[in-house]
């Protein structure tokens, strides 16, 4: 087991390098600069803040420049925050994003895998059809359109709910969280449905049915853990998809989080932000992939198997 | 927010709620649904107790204030946007200031000053009590070390233009000379600060209010690296020294940047508020919902589609007045068949400004055939371009295009946004209507946007211009030859000429009078076709008092205070 994850840890570092390069090439050949504004800087002030900022040096050297920095763990100063260095910035939304998207995802779990497991079990009846064309509807609403409605109706009509807000007013983290949550939401119940009509199918639960145990037994001791594999590998892109893809849901509720200051970064071309948030984000997301893999082979007794052999 | 009727209802529901869940204990649907209910009485009862920020800033004279994008910083000479500049004027005073009613030149830093009669040199009296923010005195030899520093090749200062009214400034920026005392600013003691200009700039007083002109703390920036780096961390809330009436409490970039009042601004008993709440919301729609819940007393901007639902309600909170701002669209002078003026003009006569206005933007915008807003300081411009749809086609069969037959396929690009878009299409409508000719219009994302322009890679481009000061300079200039933002091509030595006799000229009237030519010539030429002057549009709360319209959309925080209406009726 050991073995896998330091493999797969040795692995990352390439794909990471690939991203920085990658990245750093595709920013650069956007047309506009850091330093365009509609009020043009005169040229004298351009060429001194290219020199700061060591634009004025041919690509290649920027990019060894920026490598190198990067292999220190040195993301550089924003372009846009001038006081500020990138890897501040980072800390400074990170917690929010995060913090929204773990609720979202135990709201998407618990919502989705009840969801789910109950349209299994009552397979081809109405307490199957309608919970998976709500879910259906989920996967459908992009979260710019659910987010409006839901705050429409429990911040302005019924004042149940703050409208805008992370920690400020309490209450305030709900319809965030349930917006960015409630696409994974729909996700997790059509796949752990899905996943849980197989493992029913399965022979080991007609003879555990046989055999004569509860029907609670059956499902959560025997088949949910079977059931609920693919949602566990769907788990780590779906933690990925939610921390990279708040933009969104924080722009729309104030969400003082890291999705906006990506997405701000790409407009106003700082470059060393945009950078730092990718590679940090692809990092997020090699690491929930691996953590994934690892809970399903730690589920799975054939896998676990296959391992220990050296498969 | 809340009144008791609406308590009332909810305990009704409640009660009603509680006989039914009695009732049929049994029923399980019956029961999700009353305690799904129930959650959300006890939301609501949770809500009833609680008052809105805006309810309670007033109380405690803490303002909520929406400040579009996230500010870059707040060092006034390595800064340059609107959202920045908001906060900046909280934080900094310059020699003089300005009255929020009249814009009229008041002191600040300077309590008293004397003119020279050529208007070159001017001398500043420094008040007594005036300090910076750790208590330190703040003294003419303050004013000259900042302008020292904003003179800094090194630090980037974008706004370096109003550095160059003194005497050798530009010279000593381009290196032409090194030591600073030939430069037009001298500290003669600590109070006094003798200036020399470099021609009578007659909207200098309002310059020194400009944020490039306002002192910065230079010992305080030597302690945490050198002066003309744009990065140093001066600024951090924990390190921050500034004049103005507030000092920086918190600052979380793209949360919110928070000042509380300064102890040592000279005129701090006459500051009522106690904190302002500075919110980066770039979604206007987001910021007028935010108004609506009581979260802020003042937004940025407004949706202009919700303009008309304000109007209409007569909300009182809903404030619209003329801004110093123009709209406008660049034309490239050097591509054909943009270079021929007949081309020009028949483009600028057939667009009907009044219908864009009052049908596509209708935000109380001013349609205009002219660059300088009117009444800006007393000039008015003389001539403008004018809605003439009949003359636009005799001019456009004399450039060889009779109802635009064999006109070029030409391009108007705007950048991203659907209210740019908007009165794009109507410009296209109305030269496919009235000139025959048809038009590309083209979105593009802002930086790709400035850089088409810059790369002078367009046909037409729309643009917006807001005056640093109310003085016809601030547009007039915008046209001179190798101009950084006269992205259009055009070059005209006499109108360069005009500009230049206007910023020698010793009375007021001599002056408007280049300025009229100036643009006199603009309209004959034109190089861009104006569309409207603008106007603010916002949400300000009736709490807020001592917020006066005026031309700048200025509004200096040490007149302001919150006052409820309801609690004054009581």
């Amino acid at each position: 087991m050991l073995v896998f994850i330091f493999k797969r840890l040795i692995q990352a570092i390439p794909v990471l390098l690939l991203v920085a390069t990658v990245t750093f090439f595709m920013i650069r050949s956007a047309p506009g600069g850091p330093f365009d504004k509609d009020r043009a800087a005169p040229p004298e002030v351009m060429i001194q803040l290219n020199k700061r900022y060591h634009l004025d040096d041919p690509l290649w050297k920027q990019y060894i420049d920026y490598m190198g920095n990067l292999l220190h763990g040195d993301f550089g100063p924003s372009f846009k925050y001038a006081s500020h260095s990138v890897t501040e910035l980072i800390a400074a939304g990170f917690p929010a994003t995060a913090e929204m998207s773990l609720y979202a995802l135990l709201f998407a779990m618990l919502v989705g895998l009840s969801a789910g497991i109950y349209a299994a079990l009552k397979h081809n009846t109405a307490g199957d059809y309608i919970p998976m064309t709500v879910a259906m509807l989920g996967i459908c609403m992009p979260t710019f359109v659910l987010g409006p409605i839901l705050l429409l109706i429990f911040g302005l009509w019924l004042q149940w709910l703050p409208v805008a807000g992370w920690g400020q007013i309490p209450g305030d983290k709900i319809l965030p969280s349930i917006t960015l949550g409630s696409v994974y939401a729909a996700y997790i119940a059509r796949i752990s449905r899905g996943g849980m009509l197989e493992i029913l199918s399965q022979d080991y639960i007609r003879t555990a049915r046989a055999k004569g145990l509860s029907n609670a037994r059956i499902i959560f001791v025997h088949a949910l853990r079977g059931g609920i594999a693919p949602v566990i590998s769907f788990l780590g892109p779906a933690i990925a998809g939610l921390l990279a893809g708040s933009f969104v849901v924080e722009s729309i509720f104030q969400v003082p989080g890291l999705g906006r200051f990506y997405v701000m970064a790409a407009f106003n071309r700082d470059y060393t932000m945009i950078l730092g948030c990718t590679i940090f984000f692809s990092f997020l997301i090699i690491m929930f992939n691996l953590l994934s893999d690892i809970v399903l082979v730690w589920l799975n007794p054939k896998l676990r198997q296959q391992l220990s052999n050296g498969v | 927010m809340r009144d008791f009727s609406t308590n009332l209802f909810m305990r009704k529901l409640l009660c009603m709620i509680m006989k039914t869940m009695r009732e049929n204990p049994y029923n399980k649907i019956t029961s999700l649904g009353c305690i799904a209910i129930l959650f959300g009485i006890i939301f609501n009862l949770m809500g009833c107790e609680r008052k809105t920020l805006v309810e309670i800033g007033t109380e405690q004279q803490v303002i909520h204030i929406g400040n579009g994008t996230d500010i870059q910083g707040v060092d006034p000479v390595v800064t340059t946007g609107m959202p920045e500049y908001h906060v900046i004027m909280a934080l900094f005073e310059g020699l003089v200031s300005k009255d929020p009613k009249t814009l009229e030149t008041v002191p600040g830093v300077a309590d008293s000053w004397t003119v020279s009669d050529d208007g070159m040199k001017y001398e500043f009296h420094i008040r007594d009590n005036a300090k910076w923010s750790d208590g330190n005195p703040l003294t003419a030899q303050d004013f000259v070390d900042a302008w020292h520093r904003a003179l800094m090749p090194a630090l980037g200062n974008e706004y370096i233009d109003s550095l160059f009214v003194f005497k050798n400034a530009e010279k000593f920026y381009l290196g032409e000379i090194t030591d600073i005392s030939q430069v037009g600013f001298k500290a003669l003691d600590q109070q006094h600060l003798s200036v020399e200009l470099e021609s009578p700039t007659p909207y200098f007083l309002q310059l020194l209010d400009h944020h490039s002109l306002f002192p910065t703390p230079v010992s305080v920036i030597k302690k945490f690296g050198a002066v003309d780096d744009p990065t140093n961390p001066w600024t951090k809330a924990a390190n921050f020294v500034g004049n103005g009436p507030f000092v920086i409490d918190e600052w979380t970039p793209g949360k919110v940047f928070r000042v509380k009042r300064n102890p040592y601004y000279w005129d701090t008993k006459n500051v009522k508020l106690n904190a302002i709440n500075f919110y980066p919301i770039e979604q206007l729609l987001s910021e007028e919902r935010m108004f609506r819940a009581g979260y802020l007393h003042k937004t940025e901007w407004m949706p202009y589609a919700k303009i008309e639902k304000y109007k209409k309600s007569k909300d009182p909170n809903y404030r619209t007045h003329a801004y110093l701002a123009t709209y406008f669209y660049l034309i490239n002078v050097t591509r054909p068949p943009l270079n021929d003026v007949r081309v020009r003009k028949a483009l600028a006569y057939s667009i009907d400004r009044e219908a864009i206005t009052e049908n596509v933007t209708r935000g109380n915008q001013v349609p205009t055939g002219s660059l300088t807003p009117p009444d800006t300081l007393g000039y008015s411009p003389r001539s403008k371009m004018v809605f003439n749809p009949e003359l636009a086609k005799k001019l456009l069969a004399e450039a060889g295009y009779p109802d635009g037959k064999n006109f070029p396929e030409i391009e108007l690009i705007y950048n991203t946004q659907e209210d740019h878009q908007k009165i794009a299409q109507a410009v296209q409508a109305m030269w496919k209507k009235y000139l025959g000719i048809k038009i590309n219009i083209k979105n593009q994302e802002w930086k790709v946007y400035l850089n088409t322009q810059k790369m002078l890679d367009f046909g037409l481009s729309r643009m917006a211009w807001v005056g640093d000061y109310v003085d016809p300079n601030t547009f007039l200039e915008l046209f001179i030859t190798g101009g950084g933002n006269n992205r259009t091509g055009w070059s005209n030595h006499e109108y360069d000429v005009l500009i230049e006799k206007a910023a020698n000229a010793h009375s007021r009237i001599e002056r408007y009078e280049y300025f009229m030519q100036a643009e006199d010539i603009l309209v004959d030429q034109v190089p861009f076709i104006p569309i409207y002057h603008y106007s603010t549009n916002n949400l300000v709360s009736t709490d807020v008092k001592g917020f006066y319209d005026n031309l700048m959309d200025y509004h200096p925080y040490k007149y302001i205070y919150l006052e409820s209406d309801k609690k004054k009726n009581e």
